[in-house]
């Protein structure tokens, strides 16, 4: 019962590959990539979590009192800032094919060459 | 590969992605539970070096170097971003004061709340980058909002002021120095909590600037030559 | 109390990332996504991590949805113009 939780993000990545798969449209199998990236800040956030705990910051709190996980926070938190320009990236490739090739339907562009 | 074999490999490595993800997750410590043995060992060494925010501490002075690998892809992806948008030979851009998308009509209620939430959006992306060490934020939350603040002004419906606060060889001159500056900071001077968060938050700032610029110039401004 | 929270947070993750990935044009996409940025920033404060919730409500519901969008108007700018210009290079 208390492993639950953590199928949550396999569902969201799940669904994110899904999107992938299925797309026709660029820009939409960019966001479905988003979403499957966003299941591991999930699970890392659900594996960090402690019951009766507080965030970690100290500049209230005693230092005895129970925290949860900094580090996966840590980690998720550059993560995300550092996600959001790759996601820009590919977005920029995809206007780029976009003007090359007059389409963003991955079926529509087997060949490389235009 | 037709649609429906492409579904049958999905399937199937879906199912087998499904199983294997299941099988290692009921083997995790339970959820809520007490065992981070990572975690537990961050807290002494950010309490000994007295930065209240445990998470700043391990960013910018417990795996310093790990967030310098961080800045880097950051930065490359920003700089490439800027690479593959740049406007090409075969285009040409309007100039922004005479395009038909600048100055457009707004509401004016959209007006005034953009230009008032301007410097309260400012102040606050500040306020988050430079108590990091001792609140929650930091560098790069505060980046991310210094760096989406200005494009209040577009909200605001006023492209062409949002071009001219904007000087994009100045966000690009400030994205360099930040993050050679941060370079600096990660491999000597590891620590240095508040000088790394103020370096990071003008770099995330910058990168999301230039980024933005260069999508709304492709959005708005560059067409075709005919 | 705290529990239900969580669990009530993380099935309305579930659901808005299926609702995103289902959402097939993606102008509408990129307005889902914004809704899905927040309900993932609200189950990050469920799970006591206010910093990674600052940067999600930074990142993904204002930046990476107006990126979305303003990508989407480049592209129909170039459909639009692809047949009465002919083509270049």
């Amino acid at each position: 019962m208390s492993h639950l939780p953590y199928l949550i993000p396999g569902w969201i990545l799940l669904v994110g590959i899904y999107g992938i798969v299925t797309s026709r449209n660029l820009v939409h199998a960019v966001v479905c990539l988003s979403v499957a990236q966003s299941a591991t800040y999930v699970l890392l956030l659900t594996v960090g979590y402690q019951k009766k705990a507080t965030a970690p910051v100290f500049s209230d709190i005693k230092p005895t009192r129970n925290v949860v996980d900094p580090l996966v926070q840590a980690m998720t938190l550059t993560d995300i800032v550092v996600g959001a320009t790759v996601t820009a990236l590919l977005l920029a490739l995809t206007v780029q094919v976009a003007k090359r090739r007059g389409t963003v339907d991955p079926d529509e562009l087997r060949s490389l060459e235009p | 590969m037709t649609g429906r074999v492409r579904l049958l490999v999905l399937a199937v490595g879906g199912i087998g992605l499904a199983v294997l993800f299941a099988l290692a997750a009921f083997r995790l410590p339970g959820f809520g539970g007490t065992v981070h043995p990572y975690g537990q060992r961050t807290l002494p060494n950010a309490l000994a070096h007295h930065t209240p925010n445990v998470i700043s501490s391990i960013n910018f002075d417990q795996r310093a170097l790990d967030t310098l690998g961080e800045e880097l892809i950051l930065m490359a992806s920003a700089l490439a971003t800027v690479l593959v948008l740049r406007t090409v030979r075969a285009e040409q851009e309007e100039s922004a004061g005479e395009h038909a998308y600048g100055a457009a009509q707004v509401f004016d209620a959209l007006r005034i709340t953009g230009y008032l939430l301007l410097p309260i959006t400012l102040m606050t992306g500040v306020y988050i980058v430079a108590h990091g060490y001792l609140s929650p934020g930091g560098g790069f939350q505060g980046g991310v909002v210094l760096g989406s603040a200005i494009h209040l002004v577009y909200l605001a419906g006023d492209y062409p002021a949002l071009a001219r606060i904007r000087p994009i060889p100045m966000f690009e001159t400030g994205e360099a120095l930040a993050a050679g500056a941060f370079v600096v900071l990660a491999l000597w001077f590891a620590g240095q909590v508040k000088a790394m968060n103020a370096v990071v938050g003008l770099e995330v700032g910058c990168a999301f600037v230039l980024a933005l610029a260069k999508f709304f110039e492709q959005a708005l401004l560059v067409r075709k030559d005919s | 109390m705290s529990e239900v929270l969580i669990i009530a947070a993380l099935l309305l993750t579930a659901f808005m990332a299926t609702a995103v990935v289902l959402t097939r044009d993606p102008a509408r996409q990129a307005i889902v996504l914004s809704g899905y940025g927040i309900v993932l920033a609200v189950l990050f404060v469920v799970l006591q991590a206010p910093d990674v919730a600052m940067s999600q409500t930074g990142v993904g519901t204002v930046v990476v949805p107006l990126i979305v969008m303003l990508a989407i108007h480049a592209i129909r700018r170039h459909h639009t113009r692809e047949p009465d210009e002919g083509d270049e290079s």
